[in-house]
């Protein structure tokens, strides 16, 4: 497992990163768990890697308001290890069964996105916590100055390994809101058995009001489409009605008949993923739902997959 | 009496593998060394109409560029098969494919460059103009007429038909039974996947006209063996074989593979040490798969639960080409264990080995005993659920007794010892099985698929009696060498034949020197895997190395010891009679007078002195033995599971395991629960998760980690193990081998509970692997059709 030649840069600012990356072309690297693996089986040659990993700046997780702000370069085991009863109990709980403890260790929230595998576990989470993906460029500013602009999670993820990122933007961090009394998310997920990828990965958010009705909700499914996807549908049938398991089946059966594109492999047919999405919406919403009711205290399980 | 025999020492390898100081083969650095990539075939079959390597030779850093054709010309031979049976054709192998391909991996021309980078990037640029043929992958459909010829004079794909036992008595048992059990399932292929890729690097030194070759071999004599007379044309003497350390085999470095001859042909054509370290997408496309049956078997019961007849017939997937011993696995290891624990008084097996577009199918953990112990314990427990009664008491009924030992099988075994009903009580008491099947009751009335799993397995080791194998159809005999070399201080060397690649020889055979001689252990140093150190020795597998290997290090110490007592007897002026070894302390007295003691380093000095030895002594002390056993082994097994199927998504959840094995004596019972606890791993991996998958073209659709489902440690709850020991006859240590039962007992245990956990819903079999997606479906088939 050899890489073509490339050339390698380490970057000592976001500026420098745009700079070298628009002059040059090639690749960020931030963990390397996406791109150099592509890169050892042939099926990516950026010819120049410009590594981020030790910009200042772009790592680790700060609450701003009603908003926790997570840098692109923030691993996996530093999101499952928040502790922070505000934190999304969804992010929390998918940072946590993303791969295995090396994995996770390796892996960064920024890259995990950027490459945008149908399978990855965030995008669906971030699409359902309305997160907002923080990008920067130099356009229009010139060499050594940076722009930034916000993409919305649910225009983000466009198609199979496809996101709204240009070529000459850096993803630099995801904006999530905070969670307080009234609010729960939750994340479930069917196991690719090999890769640890999601077979089917559904996150749901939402929020009761004082009379136990829901208020808002939003659920997002990936695994088994070729991008995050939102199913309004099944948010829109929640609204006004209690959190409980007949609302919840019907919320099931609504996915159910969802539009879809579904995909197949040999490790779960179109058909069987169908089946399963009711199944871990289900899970999702009535995981979400017993959360909003603890108010903001976290999820229970989940981290240790 | 022993000090070292019977106790968890720790492993003394272990040091330099946590710390990375282990050294292997890719870790080999030689000046001057330049480096081997391999151009793989992308079709499964297809004719080779050119290959054109000049664009690949022009980039900076290639040496050369070689083709299948270049090997042939220069005399290279094919790679052979080490196991023939009358009447098998055993169509040529060559190192690189020369007219066709035959599977995907098969490899078609190398480069040679001075960085494995350049190697790969020359390898993207070497054209092969390729016509694509029809593939057939599946083991029974290659018989069919018209299937496509993998060796065009192999006509119907069919390399060999291996039937043993009385087909007539056997057909009359069936035909006359109360009862018949009938199945017809694959048994799937797997991919073993040792953590450490193959390797091989290679120094031909032109002053001797000699070549090194460091290999990951499981059997370093045997592979130098094969260079020599069949494939690199060096002879022996000339050759040294290196396994050096090497991170696991499970079988699938027992082969001769073609890297092996490539390797050195080219460190001698360029003049220059090479090497080559296979990536793990390689070593899913070229390392020998396992298993790969398509099997329909009938077991014959009458109406209170005897078992009368089993008839089976299998199909065996060889793949393209027959691997070293590949058409040992289904026949010799397979039919003839289909007897089981139990007293079937007639029994016939056959199996075909075909060939297919395949990788080629040889030997893994287990090999051919797993598949036998599988295919018997499903139909144990479908008559049992036919027959209505409890499936360890159907066993029972009809284990072979403790005291009808040995006992003569119907298919050409005759099983040295073993008590199976203490084993079955042991594993019962172990597992808390009544316990089990109480909560099994409350969990199915409250709706919950919740399955226990019983199985009673059987295997063949330490293969083998020389005389059997030979006869059988091996080409070598399957003894083990052992040498005993005691410096003049006293320190202790040992030779081994036998191999280490994580079985923790280093530390068992110590432990076993150490306390026939009476030495600190810290005293014996084992030395195994290089040609020119060690003695003829046939390597590691079938978990032979501590029955066989073990059995020949104590004939050399009982030499030892002998020539020590005769020469203590002599230097106190006594008669050899009356001197005792005191084998805890290490030195030999006159008997009842402990003043007269001398003392091991003692006596090894005065043997290099060697000035006052008794008439006729040689100086020195050093003893070589080569012991061939007088019997397989017969380790044996009753396993116990729990598990919980996810009625909503068919996802299975192993809740306990209980594990009690009889593996006859024990020298290190960590290392041996360490083996049962990876075995079972293995075992459940093959019942639950892998799957080495191919499409009807050929292309091998679970290629990588992404696609083949490896057992994880979260998938296993803390495991229960214990043993029973009934000593072998058949070897002074008493061993039976520890390697392969937990794989073979996994499987089957596994497979057992889950479709004990379907049984209620009126689903009799699955197939392995036992999916999320295969169980759900039959969920949902049997609840729809009103099953439940």
């Amino acid at each position: 497992m050899y890489p073509p030649v490339f050339d390698y840069v380490r970057a000592g600012s976001i500026e420098e990163a745009l700079d070298l990356v628009n002059e040059r072309g090639g690749k960020f690297l931030a963990g390397g768990h996406s791109l150099l693996p592509v890169m050892k089986m042939r099926l990516a040659d950026p010819g120049l890697l410009v590594d981020i990993g030790r910009v200042d700046g772009l790592r680790g997780i700060s609450r701003k308001g009603e908003y926790y702000t997570v840098g692109a370069l923030t691993t996996h085991a530093e999101v499952a290890a928040v502790d922070d009863g505000g934190f999304p109990a969804a992010l929390l709980e998918a940072a946590g069964m993303i791969g295995d403890p090396q994995v996770r260790n390796r892996g960064t929230v920024g890259g995990n996105v950027a490459h945008a595998d149908p399978a990855s576990d965030l995008p669906p989470v971030f699409a359902a916590l309305g997160a907002t993906m923080v990008v920067a460029s130099n356009r229009g500013k010139g060499r050594g100055a940076m722009q930034t602009r916000e993409i919305a999670a649910t225009e983000f993820f466009t198609g199979l390994f496809e996101t709204a990122l240009a070529d000459d933007e850096l993803l630099v961090s995801v904006n999530v809101s905070a969670e307080g009394p009234g609010v729960g998310s939750a994340y479930a997920k069917l196991y690719n058995k090999a890769s640890r990828y999601a077979a089917v990965g559904v996150c749901a958010r939402l929020a009761v009001g004082a009379d136990g009705a829901c208020t808002s909700c939003t659920v997002a499914v990936g695994g088994l489409v070729p991008n995050a996807t939102v199913l309004t549908d099944v948010g829109a049938g929640m609204l006004g009605r209690p959190v409980d398991s007949q609302t919840i089946a019907a919320a099931a059966r609504v996915a159910a008949a969802a539009e879809l594109d579904v995909m197949s492999d040999i490790h779960a047919s179109a058909r069987y993923r169908r089946q399963m999405l009711p199944v871990f919406v289900a899970r999702a919403l009535t995981s979400a739902g017993e959360r909003s009711h603890l108010g903001a205290s976290g999820p229970d399980t989940g981290a240790s997959r | 009496m022993s000090t070292y025999i019977g106790k968890s020492m720790k492993r003394v390898e272990d040091p330099r593998f946590v710390q990375g100081k282990g050294r292997y083969v890719a870790n080999l650095a030689l000046p001057g060394m330049i480096h081997v990539a391999v151009k793989r075939s992308p079709f499964a079959h297809a004719r080779i109409a050119s290959i054109d390597g000049s664009a690949a030779e022009a980039l900076d850093g290639v040496i050369a560029v070689y083709t299948g054709q270049d090997l042939l010309d220069s005399g290279v031979g094919s790679l052979p098969c080490g196991f023939t049976p009358p009447g098998i054709k055993t169509p040529p192998h060559h190192p690189l494919a020369v007219d066709k391909v035959r599977h995907v991996g098969d490899g078609v021309a190398v480069v040679v460059a001075e960085d494995p980078y350049v190697a790969e990037d020359a390898v993207d640029l070497i054209r092969v103009d390729y016509e694509p043929l029809a593939a057939v992958v599946d083991a029974r459909k290659a018989m069919d007429d018209g299937a496509p010829l993998v060796h065009d004079d192999v006509e119907q794909n069919l390399s060999f038909h291996w039937p043993l036992g009385d087909a007539d008595a056997t057909a009359h048992a069936i035909e006359s039974a109360d009862h018949v059990v009938q199945l017809e399932f694959s048994n799937q292929r797997l991919i073993p996947n040792a953590m450490e890729p193959r390797a091989c690097a290679a120094q031909w030194d032109g002053s001797t006209e000699s070549m090194t070759v460091w290999t990951t071999s499981q059997n370093p004599h045997t592979i130098r063996l094969l260079l020599g007379a069949f494939t690199l044309g060096i002879p022996e003497h000339k050759l040294r074989v290196i396994s050096p350390d090497v991170g696991g085999g499970f079988g699938s470095k027992i082969f001769h593979y073609a890297e092996e001859v490539i390797v050195p042909w080219v460190a001698r054509a360029v003049g220059r040490p090479a090497k080559w370290v296979a990536s793990r997408s390689e070593a899913f496309i070229t390392d020998a798969h396992g298993r790969d049956h398509v099997t329909r078997a009938e077991l014959a019961v009458t109406q209170d639960g005897t078992f009368t007849g089993l008839r089976v017939t299998t199909w065996a997937n060889m793949g393209a080409y027959l691997s070293t011993f590949a058409p040992l696995i289904p026949t010799a290891l397979y039919i003839t264990l289909l007897s089981g624990l139990y007293k079937i008084p007639a029994i016939f097996g056959e199996a075909y080995g075909t060939m297919t577009n395949t990788v080629p199918v040889d030997a893994y953990r287990g090999a051919g005993r797993p598949e036998a112990s599988y295919l018997v314990e499903t139909l144990v427990d479908l008559a049992a659920r036919d027959l209505g009664m409890d499936p360890i008491e159907l066993r029972r009924k009809n284990l072979i007794a403790a005291d009808e030992f040995p006992y003569q099988t119907p298919v050409a075994l005759a099983y040295d010892s073993g008590d199976y009903q203490r084993l079955f009580d042991k594993a019962e008491e172990l597992s808390e099985y009544g316990r089990l099947r109480r909560q099994q009751e409350e969990a199915r009335a409250a709706g919950r698929l919740v399955g226990i799993g019983f199985s009673g397995c059987i295997e063949a080791s330490g293969p083998a009696p020389s005389a059997v194998a030979v006869g059988l159809g091996a080409a070598i005999g399957l003894y083990e060498s052992g040498v005993v070399r005691v410096h003049p201080t006293g320190k202790v060397v040992v030779l081994t034949g036998s191999h280490s690649h994580g079985q923790g020889h280093e530390t068992t055979f110590a432990q076993i020197v150490a306390d026939e001689l009476g030495v600190p252990i810290d005293d014996v140093e084992v030395v195994h895997g290089d040609t020119d150190r060690t003695p003829y020795g046939v390597g590691t597998y079938g978990s032979r190395s501590a029955a066989i290997g073990g059995s020949a290090l104590v004939k050399s110490a009982e030499k030892i010891r002998a020539k020590l007592t005769e020469l203590a007897a002599h230097l106190v002026e006594a008669s050899v009679e009356d001197m005792v070894y005191d084998r805890e302390t290490g030195t030999i007295s006159v008997q009842g007078s402990p003043e007269t003691a001398l003392g091991f380093a003692q006596l090894a000095f005065a043997l290099t002195t060697a000035d006052n030895l008794p008439e006729g002594m040689e100086p020195g002390l050093e003893a070589t033995s080569f012991y061939d056993p007088a019997n397989f082994t017969f380790p044996c097994s009753a396993h116990v599971a729990q598990v919980e199927i996810d009625r909503d998504t068919g996802e299975v959840t192993v809740v306990s395991y209980a594990a009690v094995d009889d593996v006859g004596n024990v020298v290190n019972p960590m290392i041996v629960e360490g083996q049962i606890l990876g075995g079972i791993a293995q075992g459940v991996g093959q019942a639950l998760w892998e799957h080495g998958m191919y499409d009807d073209s050929g292309q091998l659709l679970a290629g990588s980690m992404m696609d083949y489902a490896m057992p994880r440690a979260d998938g296993f709850p803390p495991i229960a193990v214990d043993r029973i020991e009934t000593p072998s006859p058949h070897n002074p240590l008493g061993i039976k081998g520890a390697g392969e039962m937990g794989t073979i007992a996994g499987t089957a245990t596994i497979s057992s509970a889950v479709l004990d956990a379907l049984a209620p819903l009126g689903i009799r079999y699955l197939e392995m692997p036992l999916t999320a997606e295969k169980i759900h479906d039959a969920i949902v088939a049997a609840t729809e059709g009103g099953g439940a």
